[in-house]
């Protein structure tokens, strides 16, 4: 039952692998965001309160949503490969951090240029934005701490423990908004039971959703290709993947 | 002849304490540092004692946070240099003992001494005496917190060339909630609300992190050491 | 039936393009995320391309020294 995850740790599957699962995340991905921007942009009644401002929502939540999945991704890649010693651990972990830096970017953004016709400001200081714009640091520490190290085995590990320690802020940010008085509005898609949402709104913002999600996936394994080849250059396998 | 937890824990401590007094400059100068960053903001800012009161606790904890962190990159640094560090790990008492008795020693010479002059600049800050209590008991919380926070990075940046700058931007991001709360503490009882509610969270915070920040720690040096 | 609904919308000038009066905020975002999208599928690309050069280079000295 184990031998997928024991094949993980191998470097030309792992390769393969990625090769092969891109373009299927990709065009899903395409397929669904597709979906998800004509649904949300066109399709969707605006809002009661909030108008077509809302429509926002159709890339803030994603990339809010996958700054912390590739967060969490990062840290928990990096936990395996320091405990279990699998390397390639440390390969999605140095793929992941650009990337979810992107997304964290993008959710600042985005959260800032809606904030001013909601709040009527381009930032507040408030629980949910602060604790965001930390991850944005987070992520900047792990890649230059990653980088400074000349051995890059040391440096894998060490951006490993950052990670780790980091990931304390996964919660407070997710949490931010239940657990002090914030300006962001609360969750409206998580709660069990009926979502706040009407289905109309609430399709496209879940295709959206699953399309940054399939999107992440398909990026990953194209830098993760490229990360697996610069710590095996030595390798064998190398010349046959190469061709 | 073996030596006990608490006996080795009180010789590095001991040993650290000595070392730091050899060198009395190096042990004001992150002192002389935070006088002069909080000088700075009423000089840049020209604003009357009243109307400094509003800002003082934020430009008090900015500046104690920057001055314990400049002396933070020297934690492990001479002794991994010249082999001390090794020698210590290989003792027998665990490098746990060691990161633990070297961040108290650390925190005693900084944070301590940060908290004892806070009531100078707090005056020079327009804070009214009856709100020094609250801060220079959330000043002792944060110190102590930062100590574990600035020790787990010290570990991880200690071969590192300019280690020092990529120890600030890993550190900083980690102390922003301690600012929050800690600012907050004391911004409370100046305005003499009750700032019951703020040390609590900062007292957590600090728990939790003097709970599990030596694990860290102690994992970051052996990354960089072995 | 969707064509002519579409056309509709965008015929009108306070239609789709103008978001309700919150066309400046709402395209800025889609663009940045559009954005940010096509960055991080080049930057993959240029990633993977960059180390197949460099893990040719090593075969290639790898090769050379053997002979």
């Amino acid at each position: 039952m184990w031998t997928w995850f024991y094949r993980l740790a191998s470097p030309p599957y792992v390769y393969g692998v990625a090769a092969r699962l891109a373009p299927w995340f990709l065009g899903f991905a395409a397929v669904t965001i597709g979906y998800g921007l004509v649904a949300g942009l066109v399709f969707a009644p605006p809002d009661y309160q909030q108008g077509d401002a809302f429509r926002i929502i159709y890339v803030h939540a994603p990339s809010a949503w996958m700054s912390l999945f590739s967060y969490t991704t990062m840290a928990i890649a990096g936990a395996i490969a320091l405990i279990w010693r699998i390397k390639m651990g440390h390969a999605v972990a140095a793929a992941s951090a650009p990337i979810g830096a992107s997304f964290t970017l993008l959710a600042l953004v985005t959260g800032s240029l809606w904030g001013r016709p909601m709040w009527g400001t381009y930032w507040a200081w408030d629980p949910r934005l602060t604790s965001e714009l930390i991850l944005l640091f987070l992520y900047a520490g792990m890649m230059s701490l990653r980088s400074a190290f000349e051995d890059p085995a040391r440096g894998d590990r060490a951006a490993a423990l950052l990670g780790i320690v980091g990931l304390v802020n996964v919660p407070i940010i997710h949490y931010s908004v239940v657990w002090w008085n914030s300006l962001h509005q609360g969750a409206t898609v998580a709660k069990l039971g009926k979502p706040a949402m009407p289905g109309s709104m609430l399709w496209p913002l879940l295709s959206m959703l699953l399309g940054f999600m399939l999107f992440y996936g398909a990026v990953l394994c194209m830098r993760l290709q490229g990360e697996v080849l610069n710590r095996e250059r030595q390798a064998k396998w190398i010349r046959e993947a190469i061709g | 002849m073996s030596v006990g937890l608490w006996e080795a824990f009180g010789l590095i401590v001991r040993r650290e304490l000595c070392l730091s007094f050899r060198r009395p400059d190096q042990l004001a100068q992150p002192l002389v540092f935070f006088l002069i960053v909080t000088t700075l903001f009423p000089l840049g800012l020209s604003l009357q004692l009243s109307l400094l009161r509003d800002m003082a606790p934020g430009v008090l904890w900015v500046a104690a946070l920057l001055s314990s962190l400049l002396s933070l990159d020297a934690l492990f640094k001479s002794d991994a240099d010249d082999g001390t560090l090794e020698q210590l790990a290989l003792c027998g008492q665990g490098l746990n003992v060691i990161v633990v008795a070297k961040t108290f020693a650390h925190w005693l010479v900084t944070g301590a001494a940060l908290v004892l002059v806070s009531p100078v600049v707090g005056t020079a800050l327009g804070i009214p005496g009856g709100a020094f209590a609250t801060m220079m008991l959330s000043l002792g919380l944060g110190t102590l917190t930062l100590s574990w926070l600035g020790a787990i990075g010290a570990g991880l940046t200690v071969g590192l060339k300019r280690g020092n700058v990529l120890l600030s931007l890993i550190v900083l991001p980690l102390a922003m909630p301690l600012l929050i709360f800690g600012a907050g503490a004391t911004d409370r009882a100046i305005t003499g609300t009750s700032a019951a509610g703020a040390l609590y969270f900062l007292a957590a915070l600090c728990v939790f992190t003097c709970t599990l920040a030596p694990f860290a720690a102690t994992a970051a040096l052996r990354i960089t050491l072995e | 039936m969707t064509g002519t609904l579409l056309l509709s919308m965008g015929a009108s000038s306070m239609g789709f393009w103008a978001m309700g009066g919150y066309a400046r905020f709402v395209w800025p975002c889609f663009a940045f995320a559009g954005l940010v999208l096509a960055w991080n599928w080049w930057s993959a690309r240029r990633y993977h391309a960059a180390a197949r050069v460099r893990a040719a280079r090593t075969l290639a000295m790898a090769a050379s020294e053997q002979s």
